[in-house]
């Protein structure tokens, strides 16, 4: 049954909403941003910073907006004077404790307490008394806590509390002696502790791990899904100068609300790695040598070229739909054996959210492999790839003994982020690129399938795999034209030919569902 | 916070004790509204909460320590450290404090020796401190030595009321 | 009576009658005096009934709001199936309230009886009495009380043989002024910090433990049975003012009168006769300044807003301030208005709940001007910054302690301006603050 819709008028704007939707909500479906602190649409309400205070028309005094819903012809002002005089207050309550030290603290720059005073805070401060002091505490493995800088919205103990339930954070004291607290017996180390980051809205918590790295306006963030299982959270990627710094979770309802797990959040540093294959490179003798994309892909388009024999394929997780469609192409007709690498690693739910965890399986693209029929058993692959007359290792970290016994197979064709000097067998190299410096779609374990947008420039002279696969393809048969771009590289194979990038937007959508879900 | 952890706590709810607090479970239908009448026990036996009371009631009631600390420093009257041997409590709000209280707090800490609020006798003796509205009014100045409410006291009755505490 | 003095002929002694006989105390002291009778009668009574009888005396909340009893009763959900509870409020914290202490020392069964009547008329079994964690003599009393009534009967999985059960069960708090307001003490009731609720929900849809609850004073709840022993057609002729302040009220008077203590009125006698005839008037050579007459929370009167004023709801309303809790403080003229205004500001601060911004930041920032100020470094400007302030902590937090924090301030600077005045300009000599 459709909900009940009510018409309410906020600064004007009218809108439809359903019944029970709170004022915050309609506002933001009518544009208008009411600003706030405790508010957060993941965490239960509790309606105490008092900066979302709305004048409603007829009612004598100002409502919280995050917890009043909306009634049938309401006229609700978040612009009244009334308004914004007691948001300047609320704002000018909030700083008076508070350090101006935004010069040296993380936050600047993307702190929710800069931006509103900036909009509608006073200009000058009214407070001569002595400000509070509370000393910076170590709350867990990346996390310190700045009390001075806290506006106690308890966004933090709400999260541990409620979503976590691993209720580790206090509110401590009364008044203004008030402060977060923690039990000295216990630390903030829970597998996604570190979203409290995220949730305070200024600088008092904060990370190690990006302490002092970066000023919030010189990085670039790119919409991206996380690699580390098959979950599949949206992520921000946030690059300085194209260094990737930070991973953030990005909002997306259906797979992982507003949080990452700690794991994903660290799990960054390969994607900075200085030892690239930045050039084709194909072998000369007992040498491999860097070459132009001509030669190499003429090698290639050779090598896979009009045979009987059976092919291998070996993939890593992290390889996008377009990269494992394409270059399992090249097997052509060939008899192919594909496989996944599947690290397995502990499981590590939320708490609070059903269907949201840190998964075991860390392949981010699983089920992209299993739909594109690349995804069968990893051991029997290897077996076979010893005695395969042509291997293709796609982006995959291998043990020794894997390497040794495929190094023993006749031929073998490398696409490479970074070099395996055990694949002595290797007859071509292709530089490739990475998930993070090319657009890919990801599908995670419940089928969605998700868009990962370029976040860095790739290396040298890396191509992403679908092209180099694609394009040695057509040299390698008549009459065959490579896709131009990976949204025709994506749509060429079967299980996606009725995706689009329009479709797929930045939250993804579930392979088989109808379309017009994939707009919520 | 505390630097009382590393003691070795030896449990508050045995025998007698823990039959009070059982004796509590069928009166509310959680295990969280024991936690008031708990600490209390606690206190009424130890003199003050430590951690390590702290981790025991938190296994007791099914709580974290974390949200204990969180509710016992919104009240006033749970100690979180040791106090002295008798513990005074002095109302000095305003109806109080126009008939004198501040003085009588002055004198409370002139003869138990305390120096200042907060601060321990020398002796172990005494803790003073000074309470916001103790409820009775009319009797100034009340205060709390331990559980005893005295009501009336004046910068004269003090020495007087103390040797009433070894 | 005017507890610890004898009655004075302008009190009507009702609830007080009692006060300072110990013998009372018990239960078979209880029963002799007339105890226990309004409960069997209660027992025999469906709720509407007792709701009813409530309603038409006129009894209004005696903690501070003064909201219709009977009405609040009537709110609560009939045919849910859900257990219901009743909170008694015994956390009286109110500076210049000292009231139900001594109906809690004096008349414990009072409560007692009150509380298993407005359990039945709520369609509660369980009733809880919250009781400060300051009142040590008090809950001792209390509790003693309590286990007498069980042994006895009256209370008990079948209350005097009626077939219903009845628990009462007394809950010590732990200092924490805020649990006075209702939702502050269901939460610490519940072994949580005493933070107020958002409402709605109102607790006669989700209170206590999220189930339906009626939270009443110990002063509502005492003078239940003597209107069910008496009728509520006398309950509501009590009454010297407007019609609608019935009843008698407890006012606990403290500060400069000759005879401090609870006294028993009529609502509606003069203020001035209270505080000039009941309390004997002010001590030898002094002249009243301020009367602040419902708890510290309520705004501050002169003595020509006290000279007319009616002491009931309407009466002291219609002078610019509350009849609130019935606790009165009255100042002479010895006292320093702004050193006593920064001392109720900072006891505010002590007991906000740094919840709501507001109050957190607004209460101590509100006492350490008022601090300033009294130590001679106030400046012009601090007025009217103090002022804008106050707008700011009015209307705007979950509760009213932010409010209660701004009322006193506000109405000391409106009516006692010159005295923060000769702080400004250096007429008067800086203060030492505190102990």
């Amino acid at each position: 049954m459709a909900p009940e819709l009510l018409t309410v008028t906020i600064d004007g704007v009218p809108v439809q909403v359903a019944k029970g939707t709170a004022m915050i909500e309609a506002a933001k479906m009518a544009g208008i941003v009411v600003p706030h602190y405790c508010y957060h649409p993941s965490l239960p309400s509790p309606a105490v910073c008092r900066m979302c205070l709305v004048q409603v028309e007829k009612m004598p005094k100002l409502v919280p907006a995050c917890v009043t819903p909306v009634a049938d012809g309401q006229v609700i002002h978040v612009h009244s004077p009334e308004a914004i005089k007691a948001r300047e207050g609320v704002l000018e309550f909030l700083l008076i404790n508070h350090p101006l030290d935004c010069p040296i603290c993380d936050q600047a720059g993307e702190c929710e307490l800069q931006d509103f005073v900036f909009q509608g805070g006073r200009a000058n401060s009214r407070y001569t008394e002595p400000k509070r002091y509370n000393p910076v505490e170590d709350f867990g493995p990346d996390i310190l806590y700045v009390a001075n800088r806290c506006i106690l919205c308890t966004r933090c103990v709400r999260f541990m509390e409620s979503v976590a339930e691993e209720p580790v954070l206090n509110v401590s004291e009364r008044g203004d002696r008030a402060f977060i607290g923690i039990d000295e017996s216990q630390r903030l180390d829970h597998p996604w502790a570190g979203n409290v980051v995220d949730l305070c809205p200024v600088g008092s918590l904060i990370s190690k791990d990006f302490l002092h790295k970066a000023r919030a306006w010189d990085l670039d963030g790119t919409p991206s899904v996380c690699t580390g299982c098959t979950q599949g959270c949206n992520i921000t990627v946030d690059t300085r100068d194209d260094v990737v710094v930070r991973l953030r979770p990005r909002p997306n309802l259906d797979v992982n609300r507003h949080f990452i797990c700690d794991t994903g959040r660290a799990d960054y540093r390969w994607m900075n790695r200085g030892d690239r294959v930045e050039a084709p490179l194909v072998r000369d003798g007992d040498k491999l040598r860097a070459t132009d994309w001509d030669n190499a892909l003429q090698r290639l388009a050779v090598l896979v070229g009009a045979s009987d024999d059976p092919v291998v394929l070996l993939s890593g997780g992290r390889n996008s739909c377009e990269s494992l469609g394409w270059v399992a192409k090249l097997a052509g007709d060939r008899p192919l054996t594909a496989a996944m690498r599947v690290p397995i690693g502990e499981t590590a739910p939320i708490g609070a959210i059903p269907d949201l965890a840190l998964r075991a399986e860390r392949a981010a693209n699983l089920e992209g492999a299993r739909l594109l029929g690349l995804a069968g058993d990893w051991n029997a692959a290897i077996a076979e790839a010893g005695r395969a007359s042509l291997v293709i290792v796609l982006d995959v970290e291998l043990s020794d003994e894997e390497a040794a016994t495929i190094a023993g197979a006749p031929q073998l064709v490398h696409f490479a982020t970074v070099a395996d000097p055990r694949l002595t067998n290797a007859v071509v190299v292709a530089a490739v690129t990475s998930i993070v410096e090319s657009q890919g779609v990801l599908v995670n374990r419940d089928r969605r399938a998700q868009r990962v947008l370029p976040a860095r420039p790739a290396p040298g002279m890396a191509r992403p795999a679908w092209w180099v696969a694609a394009e040695a393809w057509a040299q390698a048969g008549d009459g065959r034209s490579a896709p131009a771009t990976a949204d025709e590289a994506l749509r060429s194979l079967a299980p996606f030919a009725s995706l689009s990038n329009a479709e797929l937007g930045l939250t993804g959508r579930v392979l088989g569902a109808p379309v017009a879900e994939a707009v919520s | 916070m505390s630097s009382h952890s590393a003691e070795v706590h030896a449990p508050v709810f045995v025998g007698a004790t823990l039959a009070k607090l059982e004796a509590l479970y069928p009166k509310y239908p959680t295990r969280m509204a024991l936690l008031l009448p708990a600490l209390w026990m606690v206190q009424e036996e130890r003199g003050w909460v430590s951690d390590g009371a702290i981790h025991e009631v938190a296994e007791k009631l099914e709580l974290t320590p974390a949200y204990i600390r969180g509710v016992i420093t919104f009240y006033t009257m749970y100690h979180t450290h040791p106090v002295g041997r008798h513990f005074i409590q002095v109302c000095t709000t305003s109806p109080c404090n126009i008939c004198g209280a501040e003085a009588v707090a002055r004198a409370l800490l002139e003869h138990t020796g305390c120096g200042e609020l907060g601060a321990t006798s020398p002796d172990g003796r005494f803790t003073v401190m000074e309470v916001e509205c103790l409820g009775a009014c009319g009797f100034t100045t009340p205060m709390l030595i331990d559980d005893d409410f005295i009501e009336g006291v004046t910068v004269e009755s003090v020495p007087a009321l103390l040797a009433r505490y070894p | 009576m005017g507890y610890p003095h004898p009655i004075h002929p302008k009190e009507t002694p009702v609830l007080s009658t009692h006060f300072g006989d110990a013998g009372a105390r018990t239960f078979d002291g209880w029963t002799s005096r007339g105890g226990y009778v309004a409960l069997k009668k209660a027992l025999t009574m469906t709720p509407e009934q007792i709701v009813d009888e409530v309603k038409a005396s006129g009894l209004r909340g005696r903690g501070g709001a003064g909201f219709p009893t009977g009405l609040k009763w009537s709110f609560m959900p009939k045919e849910d199936g859900k257990v219901h509870y009743l909170c008694c409020n015994a956390d009286e914290s109110e500076p210049g309230t000292f009231k139900d202490r001594e109906i809690i020392r004096w008349t414990p069964h009072a409560l007692i009886e009150g509380c298993a009547i407005g359990a039945l008329a709520i369609r509660a079994e369980v009733a809880y009495i919250y009781i400060r964690g300051e009142y040590t003599e008090p809950c001792t009393i209390l509790q003693r009380a309590v286990d007498e009534a069980y042994a006895a009967g009256a209370l008990g999985a079948n209350a005097f043989g009626s077939g219903k059960r009845l628990e009462v069960i007394v809950h010590r708090g732990a200092g924490a002024y805020i649990c006075g307001e209702e939702t502050a003490l269901m939460n610490s009731l519940e072994g949580r910090r005493g933070n107020p609720r958002i409402k709605p929900p109102f607790p006669a849809v989700a209170g206590l433990f999220g189930l339906p609850t009626t939270i009443n004073n110990v002063e509502t709840l005492a003078a239940v049975p003597h209107i069910l022993n008496r009728g509520a057609a006398w309950y509501a002729g009590l009454m010297l003012g407007n019609p609608k302040s019935t009843g008698t009220k407890l006012i606990s008077v403290c500060g400069h009168v000759q005879r401090p203590g609870t006294y028993e009125i009529t609502l509606g006698l003069p203020m001035k006769e209270l505080i000039f005839d009941a309390c004997g008037g002010m001590l030898p050579g002094r002249t009243l300044k301020a009367v602040i007459p419902g708890g510290s929370s309520v705004p501050i009167m002169t003595p020509e807003e006290v000279e007319t004023c009616v002491t009931d709801y309407e009466g002291i309303a219609a002078a610019g301030s509350l009849l609130g809790s019935g606790g009165m403080i009255v100042m002479d003229d010895t006292t320093d208005m702004v050193y006593q205004i920064m001392r109720l500001a900072r006891f505010y601060a002590h007991e906000s709940c740094a919840q709501c911004t507001n109050c957190r930041e607004g209460t101590g920032w509100t006492t350490r001007i008022l601090e300033r100020i009294v130590r001679g470094e106030g400046k012009p400007s601090d007025l009217d910054l103090l002022m804008d302030l106050a707008e700011n902590m009015t209307g705007k937090t979950i509760c009213v302690l932010s409010d209660s924090c701004a009322t006193p301030v506000v109405s000391g600077i409106q009516k006692f301006r010159s005295e923060f005045e000769a702080y400004l300009s250096g007429a008067r000599a800086p203060v030492l603050v505190g102990v």
